[in-house]
């Protein structure tokens, strides 16, 4: 192989010209360097709001919308053509809000091969009594354990613990807003009140924040039968079901058929969170196309150089040709002395990338709406070190093919006559 | 000469037209047959075109009509690879001005050539190397970076890595016409020497007439053309 030669010749010619080589190389550096903070920063980023959205909403919810009948009783008399129809004020009862026959559905869904997952919850009105203070709320039963494990639940919890209610009919978790407003702690205990009467006296367990003051305010969780009984309402009254997909992409689809075929109110996480995908999208295409400007802008660096590097060697190009090194051999030279800059700084510009997001990730950074996240989200994925190589390579590459190719197309003779 | 020697470089018939700046017929029907082992100088006017034929007898030049031979085998339509294949292991080259790879050192310098024609080993390459300086005297610079020795032990660098695989010809242009007296001796018994000792053949286009005479034949050009053979001297 001849290989070795090419590259011991293009290893002198960098040598040779160190100062210029590193120039080149740092620009290849810089590009990648800022290609892999950006693109962690901001995967990490949307990681972070797909973690405040996506983890926690169910890809499909079920629930039994209360709407006036589009059917009022008196349509369903007789039709007749001399007399005026006018009532309309029948009003939904207040049973319609459970969802019918939530049992089988839930089995059902359940042996769906396209559900992963899914929760069934019981939600109501009720007051929160602690002393003389009453306040309004939202009780929802849950399997906390479920709701943890298929919506992340437990990444909310401020104080306590999800299997102490687990473990304990008689436990509540409430939201931040309601436990400051009622300055009550974990281990207290909070009297509810249901719309229909029904008293339950609770133990705080947990406490918990959404970071959304209009939820944490109100909501609370209880387990599922607790909540049931403070309704008064047998096990098979349900009104939500949470489902999670395997493939997020078909719950809009599933969630039209959901309606149709069990005659229940179905939303899926895109439409509820239209505005969500937009974000993500923008800040993909931002990430890649500062990288691809500053890589471009490195390429140039390397091209110049080259291209000078090809100008001061002609005679070098001579006499290798005269010798009897090939014009392939001679664009191998080039292109090898090209991509070993880019190699090079593609290396640099990943530790600096990688170095640069560790301390990125160390950056405290504090919110309410992610009690657990303590410091700016950075995304480690190996992928984007994989990608960043591959820029690095390929924009060289291009920097080097050109000037590469005229060293290939010069003329030994002109440059022998010339002297 | 009663022994019949094989031919290394026939030429027959080659013509060489340059387009610009006008048409300009520099070589007319140039035909000459040199023999293994055969110590030729080619000497002419300034401007008669010795250069021009010299580089397309080291097929640097392809740019001709005629037939190019070497050792018996026509090479004119052969393609650039291949070419330069020939170049690397046929035909060494030494010029006017000593043209080295200055940021190399003598011994890589003289190695390059045969690192390219990767028949042997580094080692073996790298002793070659060590053995053909030590024949031209100057394996005491083998280190030096090629930009820091002087003009006549530039001129035999170049020598060395014309032999360095054992080419079937060496073909020189003007290879003394840089050098002082003394160095330009030293050079031309060094040609000699190989001639003799090692049976090379060597093609050296020169102005020296001293230098010519002591070669075995001298072609005469003239405006393009083959004036003498220099057989009946
Ligand atoms: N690229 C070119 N285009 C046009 N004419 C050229 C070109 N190269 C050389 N010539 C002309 O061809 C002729 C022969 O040139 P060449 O260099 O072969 O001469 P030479 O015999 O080597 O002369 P010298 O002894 O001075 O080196 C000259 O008249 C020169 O002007
Ligand atoms: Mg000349």
């Amino acid at each position: 192989m001849d290989f070795k030669v090419l590259f011991a010749i293009a290893k002198t010619h960098i040598f040779t010209r160190i100062k210029q080589s590193a120039i080149a190389a740092l620009g290849v550096t810089f590009g990648i360097a800022t290609f892999i903070i950006l693109v962690s920063f901001m995967t990490g980023l949307n990681g972070l709001l797909d973690g405040m959205i996506l983890n926690r909403t169910p890809h499909i919810h079920l629930y039994n919308e209360i709407v006036p009948s589009k059917k009022q009783p008196v349509n369903l008399w007789e039709k007749t053509s001399k007399q005026w129809s006018v009532v309309s004020s029948v009003k939904p009862k207040q049973k319609q809000s459970r969802i019918y026959n939530a049992l089988p559905l839930i089995e059902a869904l359940k042996k769906s091969d396209d559900v992963y997952g899914l929760t069934a919850q019981v939600s109501t009105q009720a007051f929160y009594t602690a002393g003389t203070i009453e306040l309004n709320g939202l009780i929802n039963g849950v399997n906390i354990m479920q709701e943890a494990k298929l919506f992340n639940i437990d990444d909310y919890i401020i104080e306590g613990e999800i299997k102490d209610l687990h473990q304990n009919d008689n436990g509540i978790i409430v939201g931040a807003g309601v436990a400051k407003k009622m300055s009550a702690k974990i281990g207290d205990r909070i009297q509810l009140v249901s719309a229909r009467g029904g008293q339950l006296s609770l133990k705080i367990v947990a406490i918990y924040q959404s970071g959304l003051a209009e939820i944490d305010n109100v909501q609370s969780y209880a387990n599922i039968k607790t909540v049931q009984q403070l309704m008064g309402e047998s096990s098979n009254y349900i009104t939500d079901i949470n489902i999670k997909l395997h493939d997020m992409d078909k719950a809009f689809p599933l969630a039209k058929a959901y309606e149709r075929i069990y005659n229940v109110t179905a939303v899926d996480i895109h439409t509820a969170n239209a505005q969500f995908d937009t974000g993500t999208t923008i800040r993909n295409i931002i990430t890649y196309a500062v990288s691809i400007t500053l890589l471009i802008v490195a390429g140039f660096g390397i091209y110049n150089i080259l291209n000078m590097f090809i100008y001061e060697k002609m005679n070098d190009i001579a006499i290798l040709k005269a010798t009897g090194f090939s014009g392939n051999d001679v664009m191998f030279i080039f292109i090898s002395q090209a991509l070993i800059l880019g190699l090079v700084g593609g290396v640099l510009g990943l530790l600096f990338g990688y170095s640069a997001s560790v301390l990125i990730d160390n950056i405290p950074f504090v919110t309410e709406a992610l009690p657990t996240v303590k410091t700016y989200p950075v995304n480690f994925d190996s992928s984007y070190y994989l990608i960043g190589m591959g820029f690095a390579i390929v924009s060289t590459f291009f920097a080097g093919y050109l000037p590469a190719k005229k060293a290939k197309s010069i003329d030994p003779v002109e440059i022998l006559r010339g002297q | 000469m009663s022994v019949i020697r094989p031919s290394v470089i026939r030429a027959e018939g080659i013509n060489k037209i340059f387009r610009e700046p006008v048409d300009f017929h520099v070589l007319k029907d140039i035909s000459f047959d040199i023999k293994m082992g055969e110590f030729v100088s080619i000497m002419g006017k300034s401007g008669c075109g010795k250069s021009t034929l010299l580089y397309i007898l080291s097929t640097m030049d392809t740019d001709y009509t005629g037939d190019l031979f070497l050792n018996d085998k026509m090479i004119t339509k052969d393609d650039p690879t291949q070419l330069a294949r020939i170049r690397n292991e046929q035909i060494g080259f030494v010029f006017q001005f000593h043209y080295l790879l200055p940021e190399f050192s003598v011994l890589e310098n003289v190695m390059l050539p045969a690192r390219k024609l990767a028949k042997k080993s580094f080692e073996e390459i790298e002793f070659d190397a060590y053995q053909v300086l030590e024949m031209l005297d100057i394996k005491h610079i083998a280190r030096k970076k090629s930009y820091r020795i002087s003009g006549g032990e530039k001129q035999r660098v170049a020598i060395a890595r014309a032999l360095i695989n054992q080419p079937s010809i060496i073909m020189g242009d003007e290879p003394t016409g840089n050098l002082d007296s003394k160095n330009s001796d030293n050079v031309l018994s060094i040609f000699k020497q190989l001639a003799a000792e090692k049976g090379l053949t060597l093609l050296v286009v020169t102005h020296d007439l001293d230098f010519a005479k002591r070669t075995d034949r001298i072609i005469t050009m003239g405006d393009g053309r083959v004036i003498d053979h220099g057989f009946n001297t």
